[in-house]
This record gives structure tokens, sequence and C-alpha cells, in this order.
């Protein structure tokens, strides 16, 4: 019986030119990008009921400065790459769910129409996004109350469901969705007593700490932590402390905050599942995949773009890679993809920097320029930021800021790669004034 | 003599800013090390303004509620009173990006309208 299955599956099969998994903002640019590089097999699996992922439930305003140069919602922002998708006639599937793939790019799926189902894809690119970080992972003590939540579940149950989590909340990490969660709870007549933070710096953007926080009068304590849960069905309290040098709470430094919602923005993961199960190399860093210059993981024709790769800041970032990531795609599957006569360069970062996207460049597959990104491990005041071309210092800008919590980058010509023909390692560093 | 301390929300720098104000005169900006500072200061101090996003419900669509927002920035003195204008307010589907769903809110001249498509179910 096992056997008819896979005998009916296997003649079955359909066959696209580039599978996309995720239909978010990632996926979308990926898509619209690799259809207008001329790919018409293209197919976007997408789990939920609607493109546009995450930016359906990001109803603030702030988005699409780079990309549309005006100010959009996030719902504004998808709409924009949902037209173009549908426009250019890119075929894809809702309520969705992809299973497995494999090494040679079999991917299985499943939805309630269709069952279980698999696609052999020519290039597969991974645009899965990332998840929030949750409080199993905090190892906060206490109970286990009803009425905590990770920010964005938070935003999912207000903007999409019209759902209220709670009337008392206290915030505990000051990444950007808590302190869009911060005004948001308040506009819909919550009280927002506190935001906790454990670093001695906020992680969201200075916009959001002025716009969400001081607006409305909501104190942000750094180096601040919660080290107490307490009621047992429904959350009745939290008890803050204050952090030492090493993240250790103070004793004597204990405050009670009686709340019934507790919210959790203590950072993003890359979803990264199905390609771990592939066999995609990682980065402990990133917790995304290993990328070269055309964000090509280490299995050839496997591509990674948007938050899956590495968490961004910006959607209009993430917009921008992912375009890269859609034309790669579909350069590689005409073809038109060989390291023939190329040299590899290898990027390496230190004194600062945490991670580069990609790792590294092959000269005869890069474009004429190439955008490095990278995250700094903490803020850097009066700097540069330095690339170090093997031992020549190439590239020395000054800045007046870094900081964790803003994605930096450096661009490189291939004219400027060619001018050093024994180039083996790009040192991506923050040096003091 | 008034003074006014704000974050600059310019870039990462975050600078402390205090402006000191004669009335609704600006007297002097200190604290910023940039020019983007000094603009974001001042007006910050005379005519600070916002836009103001949320949510309404939505009947027989095929989400239960559309988001919405300010369709420019309204004087930071009114959010709150925008915010009032969408309570209890529901709408039919169809909902299309950029239809108003409250006009004029709260007399700022302002309408709030969709930010979402929402098809009839």
């Amino acid at each position: 019986m096992k056997i008819r299955v896979t005998e009916r599956q296997a003649s079955d099969m359909k066959n696209y030119d580039i599978v996309i998994i995720g239909g978010g903002p990632a996926g979308l640019a990926a898509a619209v990008s690799a259809k207008k590089s001329g790919i018409d097999s293209i197919l976007i699996l997408e789990r939920d009921k609607e493109l546009g992922g995450i930016l359906n439930q990001c109803i603030h305003n702030g988005f699409g400065l780079h990309t549309f140069k005006e100010e959009l919602t996030g719902p504004e922002y998808a709409q924009r790459f949902i037209d173009q998708a549908k426009e250019l006639d890119i075929e894809y599937r809702l309520n969705t769910m992809v299973m497995d793939i494999s090494h040679e790019k079999v991917v299985t799926a499943m939805n309630r129409e269709e069952g279980l189902f698999e696609i052999q894809a020519k290039a597969v690119i991974l645009a899965m996004g990332c998840r929030e970080r949750s409080r199993g992972a905090l190892n906060i003590p206490g109970y286990r109350p009803a009425g905590i939540y990770s920010a964005g579940t938070a935003q999912r149950l207000v903007n999409m469901e019209g759902l209220m989590p709670g009337r008392e909340v206290v915030i505990l990490g000051s990444g950007d969705i808590g302190l869009i969660m911060a005004r948001r709870m308040t506009f819909e007549g919550a009280k927002v007593k506190v935001v906790a933070e454990l670093m001695p710096y906020s992680g969201g953007l200075k916009r959001n700490i002025v716009q969400c926080l001081d607006d409305y009068g909501i104190p942000l304590k750094l180096s601040h932590t919660v080290v107490d849960i307490k009621g047992k069905e429904r959350l009745e309290g939290v008890t803050l402390a204050e952090v030492d040098q090493n993240g250790k709470p103070i004793p004597g430094t204990e405050e009670e905050y009686s709340c019934d919602t507790l919210l959790l923005s203590v950072g993003l993961i890359p979803e990264n599942e199905l390609s771990r199960g592939m066999g995609v190399e990682m980065s402990r860093v990133t917790s995304g995949p290993v990328v070269n210059e055309s964000l090509e993981t280490n299995i050839e024709g496997v591509f990674a773009c948007g938050n899956v790769l590495h968490v961004h800041d910006l959607v209009d970032f993430v917009s921008e890679e992912a375009a890269a990531a859609g034309k790669n795609a579909a350069a590689y599957v005409r073809g038109e993809r060989s390291a023939e006569g190329g040299r590899e360069i290898r990027l390496s970062p230190v004194d600062g920097v945490r991670y580069t996207v990609p790792v590294s460049i092959n000269t005869a597959r890069m474009d004429e320029e190439l955008t490095v990104r990278f995250r700094v491990g903490a803020v850097f005041k009066n700097c540069y930021v330095s690339a170090y071309f093997d031992d020549e210092r190439v590239i020395h800008r000054k800045r007046q800021i870094v900081a964790p919590g803003e994605m930096e980058e450096i661009r490189l010509t291939k004219d400027q790669l060619l001018k050093y023909p024994d180039l083996k390692t790009i040192t991506v560093k923050i040096e003091e004034a | 003599m008034e003074i006014r301390n704000l974050t600059c929300i310019s870039c990462p720098m975050g600078c402390q800013i205090t402006v000191e104000m004669d009335g609704n005169e600006v007297v002097s900006v200190t604290g910023n090390t940039c020019k983007r500072g000094d603009v974001y200061a001042r007006k910050e101090v005379t005519n600070p303004t916002r836009i103001v996003t949320s949510t309404v419900r939505v009947i027989g669509g095929k989400a239960d509620m559309v988001s919405v927002k300010t369709k420019e920035d309204i004087p930071k003195g009114k959010i709150f009173d925008c915010v009032k204008s969408l309570k209890g307010v529901e709408v039919e589907a169809p909902v299309h990006i950029g239809d108003v769903i409250v006009p004029d809110a709260a007399g700022t001249g302002v309408d709030i309208v969709a930010t979402k498509n929402v098809e009839r179910a």
C-alpha cells in the first residue's frame, strides 16, 4: 500500500523552477524579483490564510521609508508586494504547511484541499521568517499562570482578532514589538505600568522609545528583569529587580508590580527547522543559514533571505535582500551562475562585529555592488566601521554611534575587489577613534 | 522661561536635548550633536504631531478586524480623541485601503482611513 502511494506521488509530482517557502515580505519580494528576472515557473507556499506574513499584524506606521519614500503601515506595505505578485501572475498556495524539504529539493507540503503532496524544485528560496523567544528560554522563576504572552502573540490577538489579553500590563524586554504593544495596549484602555530591560541599553529603535513610551509616560527600567511571577490561575503580579553587570539580580532592589498581563519582547529567532532538516549549514551567531554573496546556502540552488537568514529591524532591507535572493535563484535556474575564474574571499567579523551576511564572496558570481550586512555586539560611540583587505585598511567610515539594535552595512564593489588579486580575507571590525 | 527635555529620534545616538522656551518661542536648543536634532527639537516643542493607528471591527468580512490610520499626522494632543472616535465603530465588508472610516476625526480635519483590504466572507 505504502509503495503504491509513493509511486502515484512520484508520477504526480509537480515541478517548479523556484519554490519559495513563506509568503511574507521576504517571500513576496523574492518571487517578484525572480519573475522579473525571467522565471515563470514560481510557487509560493504560505501556511497562513493570507499573504503578507507578520506585516499583517504590524498595523503601526513607519514601514517603507527606504523602499517607497513614504511611511506606510505594515498591511499597506505588504499589499504593495501582494499587488505586484498578483499582477505578475505568481502562483501561491495558502493554508499550506511545508513539512520537509529534501537535499534534492523535493518539497513535501500539506493542506486541506490536496492533502500531502510533493513538489520538485530546481531552486528553493527559504523565507520562513522568525519567531519569538518564549518564556521557556528565559528561566524566569515562579508560577505558570495564564496572562503571559509574547508581545507578538498579544499583537495578533489585539490587531487581528480584536481580543484584549488584559488590563494591567508589565512588559519584559524593550524590543520593538514590546514597545509598539505598550502604545497599542494603552490605546485600547490598558494600563502599561513599566517596561523592564535586562541590558543597560534598549534593543528597540529610539523612535519607538520616544513615541511608544515617553509619549504616554510609561517608564523604561534598564538593567532590570523579572525575578518572580505571582498568581496560580491568572497572573497577579511580577517582581522586578535591578541586575549587575553580569545580569545577576541585585538583592534588595526588588519591586512588586501588580498586573494581569506580562508581555515578553526578548528577541527573535530565525525559524530554521526546515533548513536544518535538509542539511543547510547554520550560523551559531545568527541562528540562520551560512550564505555566500548570492545568499545561497551550502546546498547549491537553495537560497535564504529575510528574517530566516538573520533578524532585521527594517522591512525595507528584507525586501532588498529578498530581491537579490530572487534574482540569484533565477540566474541559478538559467544556469548563469558560474564561479569559473572567480576567487573565494572570506569575510571575518571581529572586534565588536558579531557576524556578517554573507560570509564569503566569489568574485565571478558577485554583482557589481554587494551589500554586506552585520550587527555589532555592544554600543560604540565615536568609532569607525573598518574593513581590512587582508592587512590593508580599505574602508574606514566614521560613525557617531553603532548599536546592537540597528543593523549596519558596508558596500563592496567588484572593481574594488579585483584590484586585490591575492585577497583572501576581508575583516570587518569596529575601531575606537 | 520653560525648560523642555527631549530625546532625539533622528538616529540611535538619542541625544538628550534641552529646549529653553519663552511662551511659544524657542530661545535655545542645546544637547544635540547635529543639525537634525535642532530641527527635530524645534518641531517637537512647537508643533508635535503623530500618525495614529488602530483597528475597527468588520462585519461579514474574511477578517474580524481592519487596521486603520489617520491619513496624515495629527496634533499630539489629539491622539486620545482620535482613538476615542473609533470606539464602537464597525464597518461592513468589503473594505479597501484608503476607504474613509471616520471623516474629520476629533475635529482635526484629518480622516481615519483603512490600511488593509478585507473582502466579503
